[in-house]
């Protein structure tokens, strides 16, 4: 139950810093979510959401570096197989 | 979906998969805490990548699952009251009690409400001023922010009949008190990535140098717990006892300040059971004496607890991992997800319902494939 899932801002309002919201798409899914605790974070920015609240805004610079690296690994090596898609956990 | 389809590249996995072999020289018992890793390493079938060396070994990360028995008996008895709305995640409502769970409570005419937020239920004390809303405040530090915002905000705009009956936990406590238990095999664990989004992996630090294990936080997706497993086993080999981000695109060193400084203001740390493993020290969160006033605990006097019949489910050792489900006598024959007898089955993070699900009543059905 501790899963957030990444989705993007199209939306801020709200007034006030503990009533701060936005609207946040999820592959096609639109909710309204609390930003209270992402007060940086803007239209277009994507934040990962739990149980109606953004906890941590999606460093996208971090997130590349991260798959270069697992690209490099993997064109190092081979890799068969294929997984379906879904949330895990979910 | 962006930041978690790309994390599902089967060349990806695989190629992680061997480079985890190629470094591995012995055998290492690593331990998976959160039940959402539990179920993703299951449902994809990423053990059964790994050499034979390895041994993933799954954790009490089911925040449903070791929520206390008296505390699901307590939720039933406010369900049950007149003028009482019980708000929950959906999670919750098969969790037995001592008796019942919250869905045959809500059958036999309780009000129980099933919500996404906790921002839902201040809604409905909002909007019902003649109702008593309660929300069942289950999760960890990944949840307690969610849950201590509303209690902000409804002193804030004077909402005075929104209330919690509080069940969180913490994680670095059990930790520890797994280390530190005498049949204790963990050598490694993947700290679980979600908690860590709110408090930051510093938390973890101390965990790591006092006990000598290595501590990498770990993300969600196949490609996400592998990593995770390899940074382990490379910090194994290396005999470094030492924390390390898998998971950087979504956890920084001092986590959400916002979150956790609003957490800290609202709750304290506590003592708390937890199902089937027992009560650890400072290893809950309650309500700070200030917002009593929002604690359903103390707002309502409860009946006598009853005591849990004795059963044969052996789900307290599996949420220590020193079990897995298809070894309980009950998997898949007594117990299933249609009749759980344990919060393990009945949780989509539990074990027992993870192995149930995605490898069948064997539990040994090998990686499922699209
Ligand atoms: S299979 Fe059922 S009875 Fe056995 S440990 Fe899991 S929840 Fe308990």
């Amino acid at each position: 139950m501790c899963l957030a899932i990444p989705g993007r801002i199209l939306e801020v309002h709200g007034e006030g810093p503990l009533d701060l919201r936005g609207e946040v798409e999820f592959s096609g899914v639109r909710r309204e979510v609390s930003l209270a605790y992402v007060p940086e974070a803007g239209k277009g920015d994507w934040v990962l959401v739990h149980a109606g609240f953004a906890l941590q805004t999606v460093d996208e610079v971090e997130a590349q570096r991260t798959l270069e690296e697992l690209k490099r690994l993997a064109d190092a090596g081979g890799g068969l197989g294929a997984f379906d898609e879904g949330e895990p956990g979910a | 979906m962006k930041y978690s389809r790309e994390y599902r590249d089967p060349k990806l996995v695989h190629s992680l998969a061997d480079e985890i072999r190629r470094i591995t020289t012995r055998p290492w018992t690593i331990m998976e805490v959160c039940g959402g890793q539990t179920h993703a390493i299951v449902r994809f079938g990423l053990d059964q990548l790994l050499p034979k060396e390895i041994e993933l070994v799954h954790g009490p990360g089911c925040p449903v699952c070791v929520t206390d028995v008296s505390l699901v008996d307590q939720a039933i008895e406010l369900a049950e009251r007149d003028g009482v709305v019980l708000c929950t995640f959906g999670d919750m409502s098969r969790v037995p009690g001592s008796e019942k769970d919250l869905l045959s409570a809500k059958a036999a005419g309780g009000n129980v409400k099933t919500v996404y937020s906790p921002m839902d239920a201040l809604q409905l004390a909002n909007e019902n001023p003649d109702l008593e809303v309660v929300f069942f405040a289950v999760g960890f530090e990944t949840t307690a922010p969610t849950t201590a915002l509303t209690v902000e905000r409804a002193r804030a705009a004077g909402i005075d009949n929104y209330s919690l009956l509080v069940a969180h936990v913490l994680v670095p406590p059990v930790m520890e008190a797994l280390l530190e238990s005498p049949g204790n095999r963990v050598q490694g664990f993947l700290a679980a990535g979600h908690v860590c989004t709110v408090t930051g992996y510093r938390i973890y630090e101390p965990v790591a140098s006092s006990h000598g294990v290595p501590v990498v936080v770990t993300g969600f997706e196949p490609a996400d717990i592998l990593k995770g497993v390899l940074e382990t086993v490379r910090l194994l080999e290396d005999g470094r006892a030492e924390v390390q981000n898998a998971y950087s695109r979504a956890v920084k060193r001092d986590g959400n300040p916002h979150a956790w400084s609003m957490v800290e203001r609202v709750f304290e740390v506590c003592d708390r059971s937890w199902r089937g493993i027992g009560t650890f020290p400072g290893s809950g969160l309650k309500l700070r004496g200030e917002y009593a006033a929002y604690d359903a605990g103390q707002r309502f006097t409860f009946h006598e607890q009853h005591d849990l019949k004795p059963s044969e489910c052996i789900s307290g050792l599996i949420l220590q991992g020193a079990k897995k489900p298809p070894e309980c006598p009950l998997f898949g024959t007594v117990c299933t997800p249609e009749s759980p007898l344990g919060a393990t089955m009945v949780s989509s993070e539990g074990a027992c319902a993870a192995y149930y699900l995605h490898r069948g009543v064997e539990g040994t059905q090998s990686v499922e494939r699209s």
